[in-house]
């Protein structure tokens, strides 16, 4: 492709990017699967109201959706109370509604009236057994000998877990420590009777399990509320304030069972609650080909935009360092450097400078391409014959000619391997950006994790496995032809 | 006898290891004057000091009367040719554009390049076909021949010669030597051949220097050092090549 279109189109795209409407909520939500049905809740409901909302879900954690309403990149989204007070205010104890309003305060955030369920560790038993035994509360555990209890490993481990718990409550072993990925098949097969779970996860009503009630008091309280800025309008608040306490645990554990077990997707589900509601809300049916191009095209802008700048940067850097060889050992180290940072931590380090979105993927990406296509730009230049190099010298051509005639064309077929091993690279990164609401392909894949949904996490996957392919191919063969015609192939018939 | 190349008392040093010491050579105009000596002994390093490439430590080099430039070196390198053992073409440019790339840079006309382009080749009795042949695609002899044109390309009234002919087997290379002198006489050019061949230097040259160990062994017209060695180093050199 000539060059100058390719450029020009790259930044054309990060132009129409970066012009994103101003007026509209823009809503968060984490990368787990009852934190994007109570985003989709939060924007049905707005939107059924008259807002504009855009929905940047799936952010990698706690702490990126917090830097991201901080920064002003989202404006709200929900947040449970023990996050709140442990992970982020870092409150001591458990601390009360008011109390982490007024810690809010100063940080211009507001957590609004909470959604009604408290999302925290609890005890589970199957029903039949909790029937068998008169299973009621944690208390009741005591009570009966040889439950097989056993516990994930985190929660054997963590504090606030079983240490504390069977202090509080006298309970004696043995116990056992299990994968919470595979504690609900356990004690659906009646291989396991007593595990920890969380007292809102849909599992709880597909295997037929009971959570017994922590009368002492003993978990910290998990409550959802949306976490809002406080520069949100007030009409905004006066909509969200509606939920109030609408959702017990039981409606969150029938509504994620139905997301997990019974492949509803979210926005059903949100539109199911809103119309038991009472208020009428649309739900766009799946535009699955729609979703895939949408987010195929925003992969190719995340990764076309940071190649492209990749590019020009590493190139540009590789030919100072040709010109100054002093420079080289410290840039290719720094890069080197960059390389070595996990992409999802790199992602995460450009949140307070970029906030999230499209802007920190590109920045992120751009710095894995550099390596590649430095290191190999480099190491092409320098392998130029140096008789090649004395000749063009002795006849006369200037230190830029030299670059521009010969050692840049003789170069180009590794240069082009490095930006292929840039673009392959790039392109598998960018599932990351997801993350950090920067979409593409990634989404599907984030939403399907979350989800255990193989088809979603397909319908990123392939495409970005096919888009990683082409650009294997297309950068291969243009690696070839410029080997042909720079003379660097051996395997080659003479040419025209 | 009007001189072409003047270099008096030249010094040249590379970190440590003096390479050049105290030469002195003095090689007139529209001649060829060779430089012989055993591998090592400053040859290249004398070339370089010639077009400007590299500078001397001490010492002067005079090209036509006039100073080697200290820097902005092209234009003054573009004014002579050069060319090197194997050539050394340009593997990525097909014949023509290694011969007249100088050219183009140099901002002549199209036209003025293809007429010079065509009769260096016919000079050089090359076949058209070169012309948009990538090197590869040729044999030694040719593209040894084309270097040559790349290196008359520009009109240079100086040409320096690395051991040009001597990665071309016998037969080629004593075509390429008449061509050689025809061309010469043709274009009036003085060169600068180094060469460790005495053979090579009593067919072309009118002139020989025989360096040995960065010094002059001996210089003179090529007949008179070749019967009338000076020391022994140059009689034991002329004995082990010509007899």
């Amino acid at each position: 492709m000539n060059a100058r279109i390719f450029v020009g189109l790259c930044f054309s795209l990060l132009w129409m990017s970066s012009v994103w409407a101003d007026s509209q909520v823009r809503i968060g939500s984490k990368n787990f699967n009852e934190s994007y049905l109570l985003s989709e809740i939060a924007a049905q409901l707005l939107e059924a109201n008259g807002y504009e909302v855009e929905r940047k879900f799936g952010l990698g954690g706690t702490l990126i959706c917090y830097a991201a309403l901080r920064k002003g990149e989202i404006d709200l989204y929900i947040e449970y109370t023990g996050t709140l007070g442990q992970a982020i205010l870092n409150l001591p104890g458990k601390p009360h509604f008011e109390q982490l309003n007024a810690a809010l305060s100063p940080l211009a955030l507001q957590l609004l009236p909470p959604l009604g369920f408290n999302n925290t560790y609890a005890v589970a038993v199957r029903e039949q057994d909790a029937q068998r035994f008169g299973l009621d509360t944690i208390e009741d555990l005591a009570r009966v000998q040889g439950l097989r209890m056993v516990f994930s490993h985190e929660f054997l481990e963590r504090q606030d877990g079983w240490p504390g718990l069977s202090a509080t409550y006298g309970l004696a072993g043995p116990v056992r420590g299990i994968e919470h990925g595979l504690a609900y098949q356990a004690i659906s097969d009646g291989a396991i009777d007593v595990t920890d779970v969380y007292s809102t996860d849909g599992e709880l009503i597909r295997y037929d399990l009971r959570v017994l009630q922590d009368v002492r008091d003993y978990f910290p309280t998990y409550i959802a509320a949306p976490l809002v800025r406080e520069d949100l309008p007030l009409g905004v608040t006066e909509v969200l304030a509606q939920l109030e306490g609408r959702i017990d645990e039981a409606l969150m554990q029938k509504m994620n069972a139905q997301v997990v077990f019974f492949g509803a997707s979210f926005a059903q589900v949100a539109a199911e609650f809103l119309t038991d509601f009472g208020i009428a809300s649309e739900v766009k049916p799946p535009a699955v080909a729609a979703d895939i191009v949408k987010n195929t095209l925003r992969h190719l802008q995340l990764t076309g935009i940071s190649l492209g700048l990749a590019i020009l940067v590493g190139l540009g850097m590789s030919l100072l360092v040709y010109t100054y060889s002093r420079l080289s050992q410290a840039l290719i180290y720094f890069c080197g450097l960059l390389q070595t940072i996990p992409s999802i931590a790199l992602l995460a380090l450009m949140i307070p400078v970029f906030g999230i979105g499209i802007t920190p993927a590109i920045v992120a990406l751009f710095l894995y391409s550099l390596l590649p296509i430095l290191r190999n730009a480099i190491t092409a230049l320098r392998g130029v014959d140096p008789t090649l190099i004395q000749v063009s010298q002795a006849l006369g051509l200037t230190q830029a000619e030299r670059l521009r005639f010969v050692l840049v064309p003789l170069s180009l077929p590794a240069i082009f391997a490095g930006i292929k091993t840039a673009a392959v690279i790039s392109i598998g990164t960018a599932t990351l950006a997801a993350f950090i609401g920067a979409g593409g392909l990634g989404d599907p894949i984030v939403v399907g994790l979350s989800l255990n949904n193989t088809q979603l996490i397909l319908q990123g996957a392939i495409p970005a496995a096919a888009l990683a392919l082409c650009a294997e191919l297309f950068f291969g063969h243009l690696e070839r032809r410029l080997g042909r015609i720079s003379g660097q192939s051996s395997a080659d018939p003479i040419a025209k | 006898m009007t001189v072409g190349v003047e270099i008096e008392h030249v010094q040249k040093r590379f970190a440590d290891k003096l390479v050049l010491d105290d030469v002195s050579i003095i090689a007139p105009e529209g001649q060829t004057t060779a430089i012989v000596g055993a591998s090592g002994c400053g040859k290249t390093t004398l070339l370089r000091l010639v077009n400007g490439v590299l500078q001397p430590d001490a010492g002067t080099v005079r090209v036509f009367g006039e100073c080697v430039p200290q820097e902005n070196v092209e234009l003054f390198c573009r004014r002579i040719g050069y060319a090197v053992q194997g050539a050394a073409l340009f593997p990525h440019m097909t014949g023509r554009q290694n011969v007249t790339l100088i050219a183009k840079l140099q901002g002549w006309s199209e036209q003025d390049i293809e007429s010079r382009f065509i009769s260096l080749l016919r000079e050089m009795d090359l076949p058209l076909d070169v012309a948009d042949r990538l090197p590869r695609a040729l044999s030694g002899g040719q593209q040894q021949r084309l270097g040559l044109c790349r290196a008359l390309m520009l009109k240079p009234k100086l040409l320096l010669l690395d051991e040009p002919f001597s990665a071309v087997d016998p037969i080629t290379r004593v075509e390429i030597y008449d061509r050689f002198l025809e061309v010469q006489s043709l274009e009036g050019v003085t060169s600068l051949l180094v060469t460790h061949d005495l053979r090579e230097a009593r067919r072309l040259a009118q002139y020989l220097v025989i360096l040995r160990g960065g010094s002059v062994a001996q210089q003179g017209k090529t007949a008179e050092v070749l019967d009338e060695p000076a020391n022994d180093y140059v009689r034991s050199l002329v004995a082990s090549q010509l007899q």
